[in-house]
């Protein structure tokens, strides 16, 4: 791209951000910051600027905060025309335009999409559409779910126990309030950190008093005549009188309204290159279509360069950085994403922290601490090298992990580390229901000191 | 200048006003190592924060004595357990969340805040204090006098005791430099165990009061603490007493002090805190980052081989982490010796980090901010009476012992 063509476009260019969130408001800041001067607009489909999700499902439904003021400060100033409350409907790579719900269109000369996911509703809709069977995903839903908890249900019933159902569950036991929970796997959270940590978390369940169904699926939901929820079936033929039900089966991608686009997007999410430019459905790259935050998937060198899809927080503040710099800038200053991968959780008063991909590790170390007390740190390793580490109540540790990893620290953990007990001198399978084995290949890893001067070093495989 | 005479140079006394220039020079030798069984010194800002997060970095008292210390470390050998300053996880994380529980988020979250009235008030009467005088010691006329207040009030000591353990504090805090273990003959190392028997021994007098008879203090929270952790013993809540009746004031006074100097020292922000309060805030994480009170972390030890830069320091060894040097490192910070209030980007060591970064940082924040602003406001015109004011022996503590100000009147 010639050079005054990169300066025209910061000076006097057309930016179009779909997703007014965390993501598409942490682009828009950057652009401004990053000197873009040109006409921004984002484009949003709820009626608000964007809020902060985290405390939805913590803090707003104890009543500590308000679902309302959840607002994510401006960093920056941004100047731009804000569309809110209305969806994009359609992309037209060729002529460059965005087509929205409302007949509108808007041109672009570069497009940031952001449209992150929405909550996995219960599939059978006449079930669904039960009062009392809620979601948790938007300041709404929030709001809807914390009214009728204050309303004093006799019974919760959650299903699905990842990170949200479980911390719907600690909301509910704070508040006195009964709460079932059913997970299909084993326990608590062993999709995202595997069998042996989701004992841990299944302990802390019980002990708290939530009534946890493992190994069940919700066969039904059953209506009482004026249409209120009144009982959940399992698949082990029992029935659990609830009055409120949360659905927390995970996300669904929002990128239906890209079908027929010509863009690489679909259930999965929508595939990008390292520095965040989207690739169309033959696989080649674009050049002014860029991807962040939920919606993404991109390849991480770390991790072998699979294409991981992170519904993060960190995530979306970075990617959203690393595509805005990407967006306005000619080829050789282009940056690729390298964030590591983090999320934190708290329930039951546990602060939950993890980094790297736990469900890449084939075995688990427990590094510090110990599983009874449930205050640790556990390692993952993945052939051969530390591939993630989770800690319960021991987050300041994490950093030293994430170095490590970083650096392609071998596994099994071999130094000695303060707090280390019999139970992590060696490793155990970390037990994911699916453990997804990558191939072997070479391996990547990032070198330098200090975050301003870190580069990415190619190791070739060992033979 | 040769390179083996570094460490000293630093804990020389002669170099206290002004040890930044030393600093730099030993930022270029980023893993310093001059003598056999002396200290792995460290003085970048993300090797030190990489090492304060590191779980193979002991602060054990007794893997710091395996280490090979000084006669001095026999000085902390009365009897009494190590606080948890002293010790490694897990025993470490019990007896902070203890202390915690009574202290801070999320039993007491607003115990500290709930002084800030209470300081106003101490400030105001002190700068009352000074009748028609137009010239003082700000260490001992206010910057010594004000956190010795509040840590009393706060724990529950009486302030009229005062003048008692401040004669047990002082040797101890002494025992803290490095120059002074490496000088310290038999006397002053028994001088230094009784001092802390002693105040060991006046706090066990509060604490069985309390034990009695509760009332709204930290002592009373500590003996009475009963959580998921269960209670301290009684010897545990003595040393956690000594550390914080210690700990709670005398980097307070370094950090008001260090902050009066260098705000006289740069009118223009002095200026604009008189009419700008809230700047408060920033000006004194500036200073923690410009001017940390803790300059130095020399209680640490390696239990495995750790590689820093390339350098494998070996398990067993001291490490020396330089706070104050990394907190100038321009590889982590723009202009890093520019004192700027200003700076958005602002992750200073002042108070570590890690599991034991500072339990009283909320304390310290809050009281420099209301000591500054009020100093601000009503002192007229005030300025420095000798420039550099002269320096505490401690290298570790560092600040001034006196700082001498005039002003044209006070409001």
């Amino acid at each position: 791209m010639p050079a005054d063509h990169v300066e025209r476009l910061r000076r006097e260019g057309r930016i179009v951000i779909v997703g007014a969130s965390l993501a598409g408001l942490r682009a828009a800041e950057t652009l401004r910051a990053e000197g873009f001067a040109g006409e921004l607009t984002l484009i949003g489909d709820e009626p608000y600027e964007p809020y902060d999700r985290p405390p939805l499902s913590k803090s707003v439904l104890l009543g500590k905060a308000s679902p309302l003021h959840t607002e994510l400060p401006h960093r920056w100033e941004v100047d731009a025309k804000w569309r809110l409350g209305v969806a994009a409907a359609g992309l037209d790579l060729t002529a460059g335009r965005v087509r929205l719900a409302d007949g509108d269109e808007v041109e672009y000369d570069r497009l940031l999409i952001a449209t992150g996911v929405r909550a996995r509703p219960w599939p059978k809709e006449e079930e669904a559409r039960l009062d009392g069977v809620c979601l948790l995903r938007t300041r709404e839903d929030a709001a809807d779910l914390y009214r009728r908890l204050r309303a004093g249900p006799r019974r919760v019933f959650v299903i699905g126990a990842g990170f949200a159902g479980s911390e719907v569950a600690s909301a509910c036991r704070e508040m006195g309030i009964a709460v079932t929970v059913a997970e299909r796997a084993g326990a608590p959270l062993v999709g995202a950190l595997g069998g042996v940590i989701g004992a841990v978390a299944a302990g802390l369940q019980t002990e708290n008093g939530v009534d946890l169904r493992t190994h069940v699926t919700v066969t039904s939901l059953e209506g009482d005549p004026v249409g209120r929820v009144r009982a959940v079936h399992l698949s082990d033929e029992s029935v659990v009188e609830a009055d409120v039900v949360v659905v927390s089966l995970g996300s669904l991608r929002n990128t239906e309204w890209l079908a027929g686009s010509g863009l690489g997007a679909g259930p999965r999410g929508i595939a990008c290159d390292a520095g965040c430019r989207a690739f169309d459905f033959r696989g080649i790259v674009t050049d002014d279509v860029f991807v962040a935050g939920d919606v993404a998937r991109s390849p991480h060198a770390l991790f072998g360069y699979q294409f991981l899809s992170l519904e993060h927080w960190g995530n979306a503040v970075a990617q959203a950085e690393t595509a805005a710099h990407n967006m306005i800038c000619h080829g050789a200053e282009r940056r690729p994403h390298l964030w590591m991968p983090a999320f934190w959780s708290s329930m039951f008063g546990v602060n939950i922290k993890s980094v790297g991909v736990p469900p890449m590790g084939e075995q688990l170390m427990i590094t510090q601490g110990s599983l009874a007390e449930r205050r640790f740190v556990g390692v993952y390793g993945h052939q051969g090298r530390m591939i993630a580490a989770v800690s319960f109540d021991n987050t300041r540790w994490l950093e030293f992990y994430q170095r490590q990893i970083e650096r392609g620290a071998p596994f099994p953990v071999e130094f000695p580390t303060m707090d280390r007990r019999p139970e992590g001198l060696r490793p155990v399978a970390a037990d994911f229901p699916d453990p997804s084995l990558p191939t072997h290949g070479p391996t990547v890893t990032l070198s330098g000191y200090s975050p301003a001067d870190q580069q990415l070093v190619f190791h070739p495989a060992r033979h | 200048m040769t390179q083996a005479s570094l460490v000293r140079q630093i804990t020389d006394f002669a170099n206290r006003a002004d040890p930044y220039p030393l600093y730099e020079e030993l930022r270029r030798t980023p893993v310093l190592h001059e003598e056999e069984g002396g200290p792995y010194v460290i003085s970048s800002y993300y090797d030190i924060e990489g090492l304060l997060h590191d779980p193979r970095i002991s602060s054990d008292a007794a893997n710091l004595a395996a280490a090979g210390e000084d006669d001095i470390s026999q000085a902390e050998n009365t009897g009494l357990p190590p606080s948890f300053l002293r010790l490694d996880p897990p025993e470490h994380d019990r007896l902070r969340r203890i202390a915690n529980s009574a202290f801070g988020p999320p039993h007491r979250p607003r115990r500290v805040e709930n002084m800030r009235g209470e300081m106003a008030g101490i400030v105001t009467e002190l700068i009352d204090g000074l009748a028609d005088t137009r010239q003082i010691d700000l260490v001992d006329q206010f910057a010594y006098p004000f956190p010795v207040t509040v840590i009393c009030r706060l724990l529950g000591v009486p302030r009229d005791d005062e003048p008692r353990f401040r004669s047990w504090v002082d040797p101890l805090v002494a025992t803290l430099d490095p120059e002074t273990r490496k000088t310290a003959d038999a006397e002053f190392v028994k001088a230094a165990q009784e001092a802390r028997m002693q105040l060991g021994m006046y706090l066990a007098g509060l604490v069985e009061e309390r034990t009695k008879e509760p009332r709204d203090d930290l002592l009373s929270d500590l003996v009475h603490s009963q959580g998921p952790d269960g209670s301290m013993t009684m010897m545990e809540v003595l040393s956690t007493a000594v550390l914080l009746l210690i700990a709670g004031h005398e980097t307070t006074v370094n950090l008001i002090t260090n902050g009066m100097l260098t705000l006289l020292r740069h009118p223009d922000v002095l200026q604009r805190l008189r009419t700008e309060p809230g700047l408060s805030v920033r000006i004194v994480e500036e200073l923690l980052r410009y001017e940390p009170p803790v300059q130095i972390v020399p209680q640490r030890t390696c239990i495995a081989d750790i590689e820093v830069r390339g350098v494998t320091i070996p398990k067993g060894s001291r490490l020396w982490l330089v706070l104050a040097a990394g907190n100038r490192d321009p590889e982590r910070f723009k202009e890093p010796g520019r004192f700027d209030p200003d700076r958005e980007d602002i992750q200073h060591l002042g108070f570590g980090s890690g599991i034991h970064s500072c339990f009283g940082a909320p304390l310290a924040r809050l009281e420099t901010q209301i000591a500054l602003t009020e100093l601000a406001r009503r002192l007229e015109n005030p300025r420095l009476a000798e420039d550099p004011p002269p320096y505490r022996q401690n290298a570790v503590l560092r600040g001034p012992r006196h700082l001498n100000i005039t002003f044209d009147a006070w409001r």
